[in-house]
């Protein structure tokens, strides 16, 4: 077992953990933190994206022990004040998640989309999002979300 | 008096989803969210072979682990819960949860562990040593039918899981076929257009793999389970069959459920092992399926091979279909696995007026995961076969491919129209459908556009289908579960309203939809009206979501008991207005006397009155809370139009998606956001299977595309933005008006994209190309042309 400290949505935490244990199961089971979603075990679909130390990162490809001392943002720590993030309130405007399984992973994305891209083409959002997968959507209004969220910043 | 502020109508609005808030803070409850004190992990030891007899099972080392509580094998199992049932009436094979003697597919499980966490789980797997004598893996379809390589069920001769049926002109009841028809019609024809198709074998992957939490409680005897499912009461039952509990001793919850596709209608061995394992130990146990397990764990979709010929005058009137189908099941039969290739010869018509057809349907075991229904369940297959060989009538008389429809088209007055396949087509303007996605795409401009760019030598193609499809499914004739939906609405003391629905969401939106409709009826805000689903404790009774039926079949009980309720509160509001209650008028909070608004009683107060009713009125009860049942006489027929632009890399063979356009007429729309977000789904799970998306098996019976990796899931840079269009022809089978949506997408959209890669690669002499469109194959077109 080695303890790991992360500040995880702002606030520091510790665990205990065996070095094989992934950061997503870190959050999910020890931090409570069930946002981030598991949707695959070969890192193709994105669906447990988070940030750490402020970029889009699959959580289930990074140890917990790899993620020592850094900061972790969750879909949790999102919302400012109870105030909604722009891309939440774009997804839910445009119907941009229908199970919802996997737009916690799709936000995270879109998030640092924004942040390197600010004002996307529909290709470029498409792009960027290409690293995660929706079964339900079709991306369509997925797409549409990011737009929404990318003009109202 | 409160002053009145006029509440819109919502019903046909595009109304936010009231259940996203929770969803975009990852605040949703999926079964992996779901903890209880003293839970134990369950992980399955799974076969690596296709076909093989255990020679010697191995579990010690991995029971003397460290944190393993259990570990269970097949014998040891079945000792506890009876061989897996079946959901049809036809002819099925014993099927234990845990395999006892002989593995049939890789995947199939041979033991199960039970430990402190998941990770100490999957040692323990792994600690498991299996040795087998292999045995003949049976893959490939036509041979297996000859019993070769190897016979799977010893009881099932030439491993023919269904004996050949036939429907259709000339087929009477008891199945005996006249063929004097269909031959006449043959004879008669100047053309004939015969094709082997396969309509390849699917993968479901909903973004969730499937799980399950079973709670088992010895000191009440009671079992709760919570499991990642579409029908929540149907595994209730199932489960309490199988462990010899009464139904009201388990509880199943479907949880928020991220995504089905068809795939999480079946009850599947796990859930069964983890309801009594947990049973045994007297503890609660988790399951969750890793994604590379879900490949071969949870059922496939499709895999149905048709011979299809098809006789026309010259003129393209089309005299005669013969549809020879043949499905590939895998290894066993699951819930519905035998029923789903009836639908699509049940379809067999699709928006034809053909004189005659015969259908014929083998239904065939292999070494392989079994099917199941996937979104669209036989009725895609249906539309693939037909609508391509439509097109080859089309190209080989020359023919615009929408005129040839055309002229084939069961005409708009002739609806309901019972078809040569004994399903009544409810309602239907398939001319209109095809006029209205003419329009939309520009066809006449599109096909100059298309020879523009072929004059500077790309590989440009269009490619249009119509489809009809079965969907609202019911009545229980139709289907083994039942073909009805409940609903309970109950009008509280405060004026809020509570309703219960059977119709168990994955993502559909019904909490918004159905509280629109009830918003309403009541004239009360969206705000006050919660609709809960998905739990056997809160929802007495209900079928599930599947077969695009949720709105048509559910959303119909639901409006019925919520007619009940209002029937009665206006008896409550009545004798305080001193109105009869046919005059009452339900808007804006507000119970009144028609033409008298601001006479009224506010709806809370009615409400509260009803549960302190002094005085009460002459023989009614106390309350407002009603039930209803609702069963269709008949399903409903939605139907459409998809029209595609396809361009083809001339180097590599990669085929792109430049355009497409899709009519749909699901009837009334409820929430037209909701619609249209579930049309692009099918949309790209349609185009998903005609581009990249194949099971892929090798001589062994391992699967070849048995992960992310490998199988190809469509991702955002597939598709160009789609065109959507609705028509609305409303279904006289429920008073809604409401068809179903959310299998449409899949149904025109896999003829309609080979329709214009066939095109596109017209220069090459080529007529038909299965589906997946890999580059590889298109290359190959390509190149065979050169040469
Ligand atoms: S869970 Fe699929 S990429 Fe991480
Ligand atoms: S909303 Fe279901 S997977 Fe994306």
């Amino acid at each position: 077992m080695s303890q790991v400290a992360i500040i995880v949505n702002g606030k520091a935490r510790k665990a205990d953990v065996e070095p094989r244990m992934l950061l997503v199961h870190v959050l999910r089971e020890q931090f409570n933190l069930t946002g981030t979603h598991l949707g695959c075990d070969t890192s193709q679909c994105g669906a447990c994206t988070v940030l750490v130390d402020g970029r889009s990162a699959k959580s289930c490809t990074i140890f917990a022990v790899q993620a020592d001392g850094s900061e972790v943002t969750t879909i949790e720590g999102l919302a400012t004040d109870g105030q909604l993030h722009p891309l939440q309130k774009g997804f839910w405007d445009a119907h941009g998640l229908q199970c919802g399984y996997c737009t916690p992973g799709m936000i995270m994305s879109a998030v640092t989309l924004l942040r390197d891209t600010p004002d996307p083409t529909e290709a470029q959002i498409r792009e960027g999002i290409a690293g995660n997968l929706c079964r339900c959507t079709g991306y369509q209004h997925i797409v549409d979300a990011i737009q929404l969220a990318a003009g109202r910043r | 008096m409160a002053t009145t502020h006029v509440l819109p109508k919502l019903v046909g609005q595009r109304i936010k989803r009231r259940e996203d808030p929770r969803l975009i803070q990852g605040r949703g409850t999926y079964v992996d969210d779901v903890k209880i004190v003293g839970m134990q992990h369950i992980a399955f030891k799974r076969s690596d072979i296709a076909h093989g007899r255990i020679r010697r099972l191995d579990v010690s080392v991995a029971k003397a682990l460290e944190g393993v509580e259990a570990v269970f094998t097949g014998a040891q199992l079945a000792e506890l819960i009876r061989p897996m049932p079946i959901g049809t009436p036809f002819p099925s094979p014993t099927h234990r949860a845990i395999a006892v003697d002989v593995v049939r597919y890789v995947g199939e499980a041979v033991a199960v562990v039970v430990a402190r966490d998941r990770y100490v789980a999957r040692d323990a797997v792994d600690a498991i040593v299996v040795e087998y004598e292999p045995l003949p893996a049976v893959v490939d379809l036509e041979r297996a039918m000859t019993g070769q390589p190897a016979v799977i069920h010893a009881d099932f001769p030439n491993n023919i899981a269904l004996p050949q049926i036939a429907s259709g002109t000339g087929v009477d009841a008891s199945g005996k076929a006249d063929d004097t028809k269909i031959d006449q019609a043959f004879a008669a024809a100047d053309v004939v257009i015969s094709q082997r198709m396969v309509n390849q074998r699917l993968v479901p992957n909903a973004m969730e793999p499937r799980g399950v939490v079973a709670h088992y409680e010895p000191g009440k005897g009671s079992l709760t389970m919570w499991s990642s499912t579409q029908n929540p009461h149907i595994l209730r039952s199932m489960v309490a069959g199988m462990l010899g509990l009464g139904e009201s001793q388990v509880r199943a919850i479907a949880p928020e459920v991220g995504g089905g596709f068809g795939a999480k209608i079946n009850i599947y061995a796990e859930e069964y092992v983890a309801a009594a394992v947990s049973k045994a130990l007297g503890l609660p146990v988790k399951w969750i399926e890793e994604r590379t397990e879900a490949f071969v764990a949870t059922t496939h979709g499709r895999d149905i091979l048709g011979y299809v010929d098809l006789a026309a005058t010259k003129d393209g009137k089309v005299l005669g279909l013969k549809l020879r189908l043949i499905a590939d099941i895998g290894a066993y039969n699951m819930l519905l696995t035998a029923a789903i290739p009836t639908l699509t010869m049940l379809m067999a018509n699709a928006t034809y007026d053909i004189p005659a057809i015969r259908a014929t349907l083998v239904e065939v075991f292999t070494n392989k995961t079994p099917t199941d229904a996937y979104r669209g369940a036989g009725r895609p297959e249906a539309t693939y076969f037909v609508e391509r060989a439509m097109d080859m009538l089309a190209a080989e008389l020359r023919i615009d491919p929408a005129e040839v429809r055309r002229r084939n088209f069961i005409p708009s007055d002739k609806f309901p129209y019972a078809t040569q396949m004994g399903a009544v087509y409810d309602s239907g303007d398939y001319e209109k459908a095809l006029d209205v996605a003419l329009a939309a795409a520009g066809w006449e401009a599109l096909k100059a556009e298309r020879d523009a760019a072929r004059k500077q030598g790309r590989l440009v193609g269009l490619g249009l289908s119509m489809y009809v499809e079965v969907c609202g499914v019911g009545p229980s004739a139709s289907l083994p579960t039942g073909g009805w939906e409940h609903a309970q609405v109950t009008v509280e003391r405060d004026g809020r309203i509570t309703a219960a629905t059977g119709a168990s969401p994955h993502g559909q939106g019904n909490e918004t939809t159905f509280a629109q409709m009830l918003a309403d009826q009541f004239g009360v805000p969206l705000e006050h009206v919660t609709i809960l689903h998905g739990d056997t404790a809160v929802v007495k009774q209900g079928i599930g979501t599947f077969g695009s039926r949720s709105q048509a079949v559910g959303g119909t009980a639901l409006v019925m008991a919520g007619a009940r309720v209002k029937a009665k509160m206006a008896k409550f509001a009545g004798p305080l207005l001193e109105a009869h209650e046919a005059d009452l008028v339900f808007e804006n909070g507000i119970i009144s006397v028609k033409g008298l608004p601001t006479s009224g009683k506010s709806f809370k107060d009615v409400a509260s009155y009803a549960y302190v009713p002094v005085p009460l009125p002459e023989g009614l009860e106390p309350g407002l809370s009603e039930e209803a049942f609702f069963e269709p006489k008949n399903n409903t027929y939605p139907f459409g139009c998809h029209i595609s632009m396809v361009e083809v890399d001339r180097q590599t063979g990669e085929p792109r998606l430049l355009k497409l356009v899709a009519v749909d007429d699901a009837g009334t729309l409820i929430n037209p956001l909701i619609v249209e977000g579930q049309i692009h789904g099918g949309l790209a799970q349609g185009i998903g299977q005609a581009l990249i998306e194949e099971a892929v098996y090798d001589e062994q019976g391992q699967l070849l595309t048995g992960s992310f990796m490998d199988y190809a899931m469509p991702r955002a840079t597939d598709f160009p933005r789609f065109e959507l269009q609705a028509m609305v022809t409303p279904t006289p089978v429920n008073p809604l008006g409401a068809k179903g949506v959310g299998e449409a997408g899949t149904l025109g959209s896999t003829p309609c994209l080979v329709a214009a890669t066939v095109d596109a690669l017209r220069e090459f002499g080529v007529k038909h190309i299965d589906m997946s469109l890999r580059p590889e194959k298109l290359w190959r077109i390509i190149q065979g042309g050169r040469a």
